[in-house]
Formats: C-alpha cells, structure tokens, sequence
C-alpha cells in the first residue's frame, strides 16, 4: 500500500469520516494529545523511523501530504 | 523522594510517568521483565504527542523523565519508599499476595496507595500491620492528562495519611476527591452502570456503538461516549470490574453484558488491541 493511503487510512480511522483532502488540516477537528501519541506510534511503528524530540512541529504532521513527506525525508 | 509503582500496565505506566514528570524518583516493579521496554517506549510516545500538540516552550523531555524511572522484577527495591502506589491487576488474590510481602519489606512510615476501581480498600488494610496508612487511590486514564483522582478513605485509614496522600498527589497537580469505601466507590459504580448498559443496546441491536457515543457526546455533553471509554480503560478491566461489583452488591444491575465476556474471549479488549468496539 502506498505511503498516502496508509495515512490515509489510519487517520480516517480515528476521525471517523474519510471526507478530507490530502492538504486539509487534520488536526483542526483532532488536535489532541491522544491523538498526537497515536500518530507517532503508527509512524513508528508502520513506517520503521524513530521521530525525534525536536521534529515535532506541528507543520510536520497537520496533514496527510506533511505526514507523506516527513516520512519520505526520514526514510531516504 | 522516592516512590514505588507496581505493576508497569497502562494505569501504572501512566502513573509512573506522572511523577516522574514532577520530579519523583520512581521505582516501577513488574513480574514481567518484558514490561520494562513497553513502559519506557509508552512513556516516550505518550510525552511525545503531549510535545506535538502543546509545542514551544512547554515541551517536555522525555529522556529526563526515563532517566527518572528505574525497574524491577522484586517487591524487595521498595524497601525505602515513602509511597507505594500498588496497581496490579483487580483480582483480590493477586492483591493480597502482593500486600503480605509488601508489608514486610517497607518500612513502617510508609503509606500504600491502592489504586484500584471496586475492591474495598478496608479489606485490602487487613492484609496488613498498617491499616491507617492504606488508603484507595483511583486514578483515570491516561493519568499524565487527568489532574483529578478518586481517593477512598478506608474504615482505619487516618487524617494523617489523609492529609499526607492529598498533599502528595497535589504535588503532582493531582486534586484528591475523597470519599468513603464500599465496593466501586463513586466512579465505577455509577459509569460501569452506563458502560454496561450500552454494551447491551449495540448487542440488542438498538444502536451502533457510534451513535450510542453520539448522544452522550451531542446531547448529554460528555466528552467520551461510554463505548469509547470502555474501549480506553481496556475492555477486560471493565468485564472485571462489573465481576467484582456483582461479587460485593449481588444486585443483577451489574451482571456483565455477554457481548463484552465475548469481546475478552476474541482478544477485543479495546485501544491497546488494536479493537473493540471500534477499530484503532
């Protein structure tokens, strides 16, 4: 599965609806600290990367393409 | 000042984590070795999203917090603790044993916390020489974010140990709401109510889990569904503690839904197995 739909998919998962863009800002309706943890495990864990400390902006993570490229910049 | 944590399950993992943020020495014990690893990696991950979302200045880090944070297999490197909080699991055969040893390894001074749900903590204080300092401590998930905790004053437990415990948990931004013991206290007796009873409509097939949640959220205003919160406490602690209020009360009200006993015998316990009641 590529990258995006497996983001895709987790984050439709815990917002309940999969009626967003890939450039909407995903954390506007969830922005909470539950929801922050799960992310990083599931970028962790699916992904193979450790995020660091001092990378957690929230301009890194506020959408599907900022998830799709923060992974893609760990991973090469 | 140095305190001790048993069990390194989601509750005291949380726990740990909370007052090691605030600085405590924390010393976790665990029969499972194997729990060390998990804890240390919950505890980076849970510190982690608090630092996505919170951000700037307020960001916490989770390397001093580990550092702070030492772990055991033996109930003997609590010898000099001046708290103990005792999360394992809620089976009064388990506690007991843990109770009988703990007593005689800590010293006299120090006070136990019982973190536990529904089992009486007056019953608890007899398995030991110190029933004035046990006292119920029901800590919520996720413990880092909740700054309130449910403490159970038990027939023996003293003003001292009252007044001791508020101002250590109030040390950790921990406000105590004490009430007295009996089975369930306030908490559980009246949510394991509600988290049962909308277990029964979705196997009744009333409603789904979704809109059972939807209108405690869109038309009570609580902030979690009951569904979802049993799929966040785990859903074999709930089936458990509905066990244990039907053992204290014999009152039929707490009788397990079977689609909940069923969701345990699937591995279905909720968010830390991936389902329950919903997928995560």
């Amino acid at each position: 599965m590529e990258i995006k739909e497996k983001i895709r998919k987790f984050v439709a998962n815990f917002i309940k609806t999969e009626e967003f863009g890939d450039d909407d800002n995903i954390l506007l309706s969830t922005v909470n600290s539950l929801f922050a943890m799960q992310l990083i495990i599931f970028i962790e864990n699916e992904f193979d990367i450790e995020v660091d400390n001092d990378e957690l902006d929230l301009n890194n993570f506020n959408s599907v393409n900022a998830i799709a490229d923060y992974i893609a910049f760990k991973t090469k | 000042m140095k305190i001790g944590v048993i069990g390194a399950g989601v509750i005291g993992t949380g726990v740990a984590h909370r007052f090691a943020q605030y600085g405590y020495d924390v010393s976790v014990v665990d029969i499972d070795p194997g729990k060390e690893k998990v804890m240390r990696r919950n505890i980076k991950n849970s510190i982690m999203g608090y630092n996505l979302v919170n951000g700037g200045e307020k960001k916490v880090d989770y390397k001093e917090v580990l550092e702070k944070i030492s772990f055991s297999t033996e109930l003997e490197s609590l010898g000099e603790c001046e708290y103990v909080i005792e999360n394992v699991t809620e089976k009064i055969e388990i506690k007991k044993e843990v109770y009988l040893k703990l007593d005689s390894i800590c010293n006299e001074n120090c006070i136990f916390l019982v973190n536990t749900s529904c089992i009486p903590i007056t019953k608890i204080a007899g398995y030991t020489s110190r029933k004035e300092k046990v006292i119920g401590a029901h800590f919520m998930n996720p413990v880092p974010m909740k700054n309130a905790c449910e403490v159970i004053r038990g027939c023996y437990t003293s003003e001292e140990t009252i007044k001791s415990v508020s101002d250590f948990l109030g040390s950790a931004g921990i406000k105590p709401i004490i009430v007295n013991d009996m089975s369930g206290f306030v908490s559980n007796r009246v949510s394991h109510v509600f988290m049962n009873e909308a277990a029964m409509v979705v196997q009744d097939g009333v409603a789904s889990p979704e809109d059972v949640d939807a209108i405690f959220k869109e038309c009570f205003g609580h902030k979690m569904g009951p569904l979802e919160t049993a799929d966040l406490i785990g859903i074999d602690t709930v089936v458990y503690s509905l066990d244990v209020l039907y053992e204290y009360y014999h009152d039929p009200k707490y009788r397990a839904a079977p689609i909940m006993k069923k969701m345990v015998d699937a591995g279905q316990l909720g968010r830390k197995s991936g389902k329950g009641f919903y997928n995560y």
